[in-house]
């Protein structure tokens, strides 16, 4: 080859060690393997360093120059990539962006990123599209990600309440309730997003987004609570029970069932309740800020049980089991915590006058009601005749999730 | 090759934990492949040598030291020694002598009187082959130039090259005069910042020379085992995911035959410096 058909690549003032290698392998991708080029720079060694650096690479060491030296391109770039595989697509919307099975070797490529062949297998128990998987996904984590409120500014902790000592006995012990709840509420989604292919990149953000608004819940709901007495209330063996079914789930769809679409469902009514009969603008506004974000967490247990079920439509009866048998397994625990109930009715009745206890106590079954109505509304849109949906509604958790 | 044995066994000294990783790797090839065959890793090479001489391993994995150790103990005993095959990053190494830039000294002459760093004592590339370059310049270590080693894991031969880091910052602290490295080192140290770049410059590099080599018996180099070992590593192609690991941690892209053309200046550095001498003493020693 003469020197006229060579590339030379002119590094300037650098050498391989201070930026020219970069510089060198970029020019080095336009040329096909088997062709010559001859690199220059200002740097007197430059050769020198050229020897070795063509040996690990694998490129041929031609000749050293008086500026530089003289390499032959070598297989080995274009070797690593042979086998090579596309992990999907970036777009989820575009033809096969998201696949049925992602495999383990993709590991945690970015999906739609080119993956070496050989890339260590990593295991991740949810990696199943219809178990997962939601075309809303999306779109819920762009809304969530824009919803995000700052729990500095967004609550005015400068009107600091002054209630009767009864009132804010009640606040705080429904506060305590809240946080454990709020506890499980993290908990279950931090657990299967570690489990979750990462292929499913919109379910695992908006999984992450979860956790994230949950942890907001519990700052706001604990700094509430802590606000006036500077301690919490009660909490119940068998509140805790009821938890501790959803914390142990294994299954996602169940988790789902179980978490979003009935527990975080029921929580709802309850935090427009406090919205509503909160007694102060702290408590009003928190309640009704994690509402906001609650409704999310309930859209998407619904949107992705709804495509799992058009998938597999035998996952309706397996649901309704898991209903049934967490029935029975708390079925000789207490629910709710009473001091949770009694703490509801003086809440809504604002003092403890007798009659302002009646309205407070009709209150709270009216949002019993509501919660059994909205409950039956959601297993009807999975599928569950009104009948089904109403008897799996009464076998929900008296501890509200 | 042992005749009670089946399995063809390969002595690999560990220099550095990641040759279990590659041994390991390598093994689940040559099975995949239907070669029986297994490692057996030694702390040093002196051990390895003595060992395959005394048959304990078929072939060995052996640094240009190691080699010339083995050969010259085998001939010892009527027998030649042959390298079968070595990596591609094993053929045309060189070894650098380093000054700083502006430090005064432009020429080898110049450092008659001074100090040089150099890597462990029984390091080819660190050591031997470039002390063997001032020899042969008419500078004799010890004598016209001071020699201050940085003996790091005597035994490994300057594969763990941390004695070379040590040569290289002992010259950027001032310390010596000049420092003696492999030119991939150099540059290693350069990316590294121990040598910022255009802080130094090569004032002497030696001519090329060859680094490992799988090194047997001659007689046995037809017997159907090694011939079927031989095929398989030049055989082995980067383009292969389960192998591409392993060649990146081993430093080759390809594996290719063996040549023993390249170790000339250190079998003279051996010469000047009786080093295979403590070898040899402890093979006759052997059964
Ligand atoms: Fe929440
Ligand atoms: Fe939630």
């Amino acid at each position: 080859m003469s020197d006229a058909e060579r590339l030379v690549v002119a590094l300037g003032p650098l050498g391989l060690d201070d930026g020219g290698e970069v510089l060198l392998s970029w020019r080095l991708r336009t040329v096909a393997a088997g062709a010559q080029v001859e690199v220059i720079s200002g740097r007197p060694e430059l050769a020198q360093q050229g020897r070795p650096w063509c040996r690990a690479l694998g490129h041929g060491f031609v000749e050293a120059r008086a500026h530089g030296f003289v390499l032959c391109k070598g297989p080995a770039h274009a070797a690593r990539w042979l086998g090579a595989e596309r992990a999907g697509a970036v777009d989820a919307h575009a033809q096969g962006a998201v696949v049925a099975h992602p495999p383990a070797h993709w590991a945690l490529a970015p999906r739609g990123a080119l993956v070496e062949a050989g890339t260590q297998p990593l295991h991740f128990a949810l990696s199943d599209r219809e178990l997962v998987w939601s075309d809303d996904a999306a779109t819920l984590y762009a809304q969530g990600a824009a919803a995000q409120w700052d729990p500095a500014t967004a609550i005015p902790w400068h009107e600091r309440p002054a209630l009767a000592p009864e009132i804010e006995d009640a606040v705080v012990q429904v506060m305590t309730f809240l946080i454990e709840n709020e506890t499980a509420a993290l908990l279950v989604p931090a657990r299967f997003v570690a489990q979750l292919h990462p292929h499913f990149r919109e379910v695992m953000q908006l999984l992450a987004l979860q956790v994230a608004d949950e942890a907001r819940h519990i700052e706001v709901f604990t700094r509430r609570a802590a606000l006036v007495r500077g301690s919490l209330g009660t909490t119940s063996a068998g509140g805790q029970a009821s938890l501790r079914t959803l914390v142990e789930e294994p299954d996602f769809a169940i988790a789902a069932l179980l978490l979003a679409v009935l527990g975080e469902g029921s929580f709802l009514s309850l935090l427009w309740f406090l919205d509503e009969h909160g007694p102060d603008p702290i408590t009003r506004t928190v309640a009704r800020l994690a509402a906001r974000d609650e409704a999310r967490h309930v859209a998407f247990g619904l949107a992705h049980l709804q495509r799992h079920l058009q998938h597999d439509p035998a996952l309706l009866p397996r649901l309704a089991a898991a209903i049934h048998r967490r029935h029975d397994a708390l079925a000789h625990s207490a629910g709710l915590n009473a001091d949770v109930f009694d703490a509801l009715v003086v809440l809504a009745a604002g003092s403890l006058d007798p009659d302002a206890i009646a309205r407070g106590h009709a209150a709270v079954v009216a949002l019993a009601a509501d919660m059994d109505r909205g409950r039956q509304r959601r297993l009807a849109r999975l599928g569950f005749g009104a009948d089904e949906a109403a008897a799996l509604s009464a076998l929900h958790t008296r501890n509200f999730m | 090759m042992s005749q009670s044995r089946k399995t063809l066994l390969l002595g690999a000294v560990a220099y550095d934990p990641k040759v279990v990783t590659i041994w390991e790797g390598f093994r689940d090839f040559f099975a995949a492949h239907e070669l029986d065959f297994d490692v057996v890793l030694f702390t040093n090479y002196e051990r390895q040598v003595l060992a395959h001489l005394d048959g304990a391993v078929d072939v060995a994995w052996n640094s240009p030291l190691a080699w010339l150790q083995f050969e010259a103990a085998a001939a010892r005993r009527g027998r030649a020694a042959a390298a079968i095959a070595m990596r591609d990053s094993d053929r045309d190494l060189s070894s650098y002598i380093v000054v700083r830039e502006g430090g005064g000294v432009g020429s080898l002459a110049e450092l008659r009187g001074k100090t040089i760093a150099v890597g462990a004592s029984d390091s080819p590339q660190a050591t031997m082959i470039p002390l063997q370059l001032l020899r042969e310049q008419g500078l004799q270590p010890g004598r016209d130039v001071e020699v201050r080693r940085f003996d790091v894991l005597v035994g490994k031969h300057g594969d763990h090259i941390g004695g070379e880091r040590d040569a290289a910052r002992a010259l950027m602290a001032g310390e010596v005069a000049a420092a003696c490295m492999i030119d991939g080192n150099h540059l290693l140290f350069a990316r590294e910042g121990v040598l910022p770049a255009g802080s130094t410059k090569v004032l002497a590099q030696t001519p090329p020379y060859d680094h490992c080599n799988f090194s047997v018996f001659a007689e046995l180099q037809d017997d159907p085992r090694l011939r079927r070992f031989v095929e398989l590593l030049l055989g082995m192609s980067y383009a292969d995911a389960a192998v591409r690991p392993l060649m990146d941690l081993e430093g080759l892209k390809q594996w290719l035959p063996g040549r023993i053309s390249g170790y000339a200046q250190l079998e003279r550095a051996c010469a000047a410096t009786s080093a295979l001498a403590p070898l040899l003493a402890l093979a006759e020693g052997l059964p």
